[in-house]
């Protein structure tokens, strides 16, 4: 009898979620699998995607299409003189979303942005550890920083929040605007916990996003509805479907037949059908990252920056570049930023390719051997590390520099490869998480990230003292000053070969408006409309 | 005959616990410190490192870790997976019946053109057809999965817009799983659109990993049926003056079956090994895009637990089929 139950209940189900098919629907052919749909317990693209962009909001977001932050759940903010205290203002009446799975009871409050970061740190919350999943690792919240930060989060009533930091560091913000930041709802928290259903807390989202989940069919289709309470207004399509698509040429074909209406990450040898394609635009967009080279700057003759323009001035980086990265093509690095985010420096020239020149110092400065590092993994930066090694032993090899390539796995070799004395150039790469320039900065080249991520163990003082001062300084116009003028030392004293910035790309069809690539690789869906 | 299933099952202990350490050791042997590979570029701090290796039990020496793994799978505790946080069996329980309908698809495919094939070559033996034949067996036994599967979709679905390119069911069909089995969950729930839309999407995956079993089955048939041909019972059957259809039919056919039942067991093999590439192509939601979809996520524990359970299929397929074949061949037990 329950059985029979429950299948007249499926069947009723069914009928009623058959009805759905007049609505307007985008299909979006994702990469891979969510994780889960918690983003605070998450780390890949695919994961954010389905989660935090979709389901969830924050308390600032990313200006759609750029790395600048602008207002989320909170509608303003303060920021103390001495930089240590920040006041959200949440905006009045942001309902969570209302599904069969949950009713929310209550707006949201202070208690819930509270919680939201609470739950990532604090041991003692019951969210916080193995009661709740098991193996957490809040793998954003500490790589991030967070806890060396943020003194304390309070409520200050129902619609403030008051953030307390130990020392003054103004990427925060654009922190609040990453996918662990997610804002989640702590009554539905409460309950779950009550019911002791808590995992349920990871695979059936509830957030304030613009779209709000319904469904996942485990690898297959995740399916989300428009939120009709959304706080900033309904989205135009109704219906938003994953369907998950592994393979590139696959995930391409489907787009060009019309079974899915975005994919991204085409292959490269997939773009010039793309291209040649009436349905479907390409679109493309320099990535939110850097591949380089760093050059030991303690080791003579490497100390000197003349040496180091040389050995830039010795490489054919155009060639480079286009064996490299093929019809995929890439963006020529002028400076560690890309061009799509904020104090980027347009007046910055790069090095010219000049053998002859080059040959000149070098012989001058000695310098005849070196070694040069690659490692066997692909990376969104640099797909050949080995190849580009050999193109540039070969470059070298002209202006009379005998390169020997030293070739390590890669977890051994980042970890050789950052020592303060490791010899020689060495070829690395970043993927930004926020936006802001420290994050490039500051993280690859700090005096103190020296042994850690500086892999040219360089610590100049007028970078540094700029670098440092743009992180305590709250004000962005003033923060864009000081960023441009340590590109400018930067440039000068080249601790770094600059090699590119990868593109990124992205499939959409032609009937599909308001879709834009992301710098910082996330994909959102919220303004999308589609012409049937 | 008790005896000779015992004696089958005492012989898989060993293979058992061989595997055990297989799939435990390839994990570990992966080049890298699976801690530092979920970094990513980030790196961890040391003392957050030494924090995490504890958590994962990396710390502990290595037969300890190992029998602690022995231990859990024991009890039926196959692990949590590193990515989800969710238990590995649960998520194989969601996924394998995916695997197992498009096996048995491919399987049904390469059974039902490999055997008059096979068949139709023999009799017609050294004809230009069993030439052009087992030539093409051989062709499509050493076909690359990942290209076959490509070219099917670019020319089927890309260029005649006769399938779909990937997928188990079209996306417009939304219903919660009985069976797990697409085609006969759209039955049970009566939808024959949905039925049609699940059958039309088996058709390109089941033909690319059917392909392999379908050439081995085709010239395994084709030799065992030779060899049958020439056997005395056949030439007295021909003599007796009956047709050569019912010679062939009726004597010959069901004792050719007989190594071709065992080949078809032992394909089940080569089909979950199949699936890993089929179902990556063609976004099939089973348990071979799973293990690839764990491997390139570093998920250890799914990797290490996914090969387990993968090899513990094929066993207990294998004796099955050593089993039947005992029931089919009397010889067989006594040796």
């Amino acid at each position: 009898m329950k059985k029979k139950l429950a299948f007249a209940a499926a069947l009723l189900a069914a009928s009623v979620l058959g009805g759905m098919a007049n609505a307007k629907t985008l299909v979006y052919c994702s990469e891979a699998s969510p994780a889960n749909f918690d983003p605070g317990t998450t780390t890949g693209g695919n994961d954010f995607d389905a989660s935090s962009r979709t389901v969830y909001s924050r308390l600032v977001e990313f200006k759609h299409g750029g790395t600048e932050v602008e207002p989320g759940l909170a509608d303003k903010w303060e920021i103390s003189d001495d930089g240590l205290v920040y006041t959200f203002h949440l905006h009045p009446g942001v309902k969570f979303q209302t599904t069969d799975f949950f009713k929310p009871t209550r707006d949201l409050n202070a208690d819930d942005v509270v919680f939201s970061f609470d739950r990532q740190f604090n041991k003692a919350n019951p969210w916080n550890g193995d009661k709740y999943l098991p193996n957490l690792t809040w793998d954003y919240y500490t790589g991030m920083d967070m806890p060396k930060y943020v003194a304390k989060w309070e409520k200050v009533d129902d619609l403030t929040v008051k953030l307390t930091l130990t020392e003054p560091n103004a990427p925060m913000l654009a922190n609040l605007g990453m996918d662990f930041a997610s804002i989640v709802s702590k009554e539905y928290a409460d309950q779950l916990e009550k019911s002791g259903k808590m995992a349920d807390f990871s695979t059936k989202p509830i957030g304030t996003g613009p779209f709000q989940f319904v469904d996942y069919q485990l690898d297959s289709v995740i399916r989300y509805a428009a939120n009709s309470d959304y706080f900033k207004g309904k989205e135009k399509i109704d219906d938003l479907v994953f369907a998950i698509t592994p393979d590139a040429t696959a995930r391409i074909q489907k787009v060009l037949a019309g079974e899915c209406d975005i994919a991204p990450y085409p292959n490269p040898a997939d773009i010039g059908t793309i291209k040649a394609s009436q349905d479907v635009t390409l679109m493309d967009q320099a990535g939110l990252n850097i591949g380089y080279m760093s050059y030991n700057t303690t080791i003579p003759p490497l100390d000197k920056p003349e040496v180091r323009h040389a050995l830039n001035q010795a490489i054919d980086r155009e060639s480079l570049i286009k064996s490299l990265f093929q019809d995929a093509g890439a963006t020529p690095a002028v400076n560690l930023i890309p061009p799509t985010m904020w104090s980027w420096d347009k007046d910055v020239k790069s090095d010219s390719y000049d053998p002859e020149a080059a040959k000149k110092v070098l012989a001058a400065a000695g310098l005849t051997e070196i070694q040069l590092w690659a490692s066997d993994r692909v990376r969104p930066y640099n797909p050949n590390f080995q190849r580009a090694a050999e193109l540039i032993q070969a470059d070298w090899a002209k202006v009379g520099v005998k390169a020997e390539i030293v070739n390590y796995e890669w977890t051994k070799y980042r970890s050789e490869g950052k020592k303060k004395d490791r010899p020689g150039a060495f070829q690395i790469g970043w993927t930004g998480d926020n936006g802001d320039p420290d994050n490039f900065f500051a993280t690859l080249f700090a005096c103190s990230a020296i042994g850690v991520s500086n892999y040219s163990s360089w610590c100049d003082k007028d970078f540094e003292d700029l670098i440092q001062k743009a992180k305590k300084t709250s004000d962005q116009a003033e923060r864009t000053k000081l960023y441009e003028q340590a590109q400018v030392v930067f440039q000068k004293q080249a601790p770094a070969f600059l090699l590119a910035h990868s593109q990124v790309y992205a499939v959409v069809r032609k009937n599909v408006s308001g879709f834009m690539m992301d710098p910082l690789g996330i994909h959102r869906f919220d303004g999308v409309d589609k012409a049937e | 005959m008790l005896k000779y299933i015992l004696h089958r099952i005492a012989l898989l202990i060993p293979t058992l616990v061989g595997i055990t350490i297989c799939a435990f050791a390839f994990v570990r042997l992966l080049p890298g410190d699976p801690i530092l590979a979920m970094a990513g570029e980030h790196g961890v701090a040391p003392a957050r490192y030494e924090e995490l290796k504890e958590q994962f039990g990396y710390n502990l020496p290595i037969w300890q870790q190992y029998a602690r793994y022995v231990g859990e799978v024991v009890t039926g505790d196959f692990g949590v997976s590193i990515s989800s946080k969710r238990p590995v069996m649960e998520e194989f329980k969601i996924l394998f019946p995916a695997t197992m309908e498009l096996s048995f698809f491919a399987m049904i495919f390469a059974m039902v053109l490999g055997i008059p094939a096979g068949i139709f070559a023999a009799v017609k033996r050294g004809s230009w057809f069993d030439q052009s034949l087992m030539g093409t067996a051989l062709v499509g036994y050493s076909m690359p999965i990942f290209w076959w599967g490509l070219l099917l979709i670019i020319f089927f679905s890309g260029y005649l817009g006769w399938t779909p390119v990937s997928g188990r069911i079209g996306l417009q069909f939304f219903f919660k799983p009985i069976t797990g089995f697409m085609t006969i969950d759209t039955l049970l729930y009566g939808k024959w659109d949905a039925f049609r839309s699940a059958l039309s999407h088996l058709v390109l995956p089941a033909i690319v990993l059917g392909t392999i079993p379908l050439a081995v089955i085709a010239r395994q048939t084709r030799s065992a049926m030779l060899e049958v041909l020439g056997e005395d019972y056949v030439r007295t059957a021909r003599a007796k003056g009956l047709s050569p259809s019912r010679v062939v039919g009726l004597h010959a056919l069901r004792n050719a079956l007989i190594p071709v039942v065992t080949t078809i067991g032992l394909q089940v093999g080569t089909l979950l090994a199949g699936a890993i590439l089929t179902e990556t192509i063609f976004a099939w939601p089973g348990i071979g895009k799973w293990m690839v979809d764990s491997i390139f996520k570093r998920d250890y524990v799914v990797v290490q637990s996914g090969l387990l359970l993968i090899a513990l299929i094929v066993m207990a397929v294998n004796l099955i089929v050593d089993v039947l074949y005992a029931v089919i061949n009397p010889r067989i037990r006594a040796a």
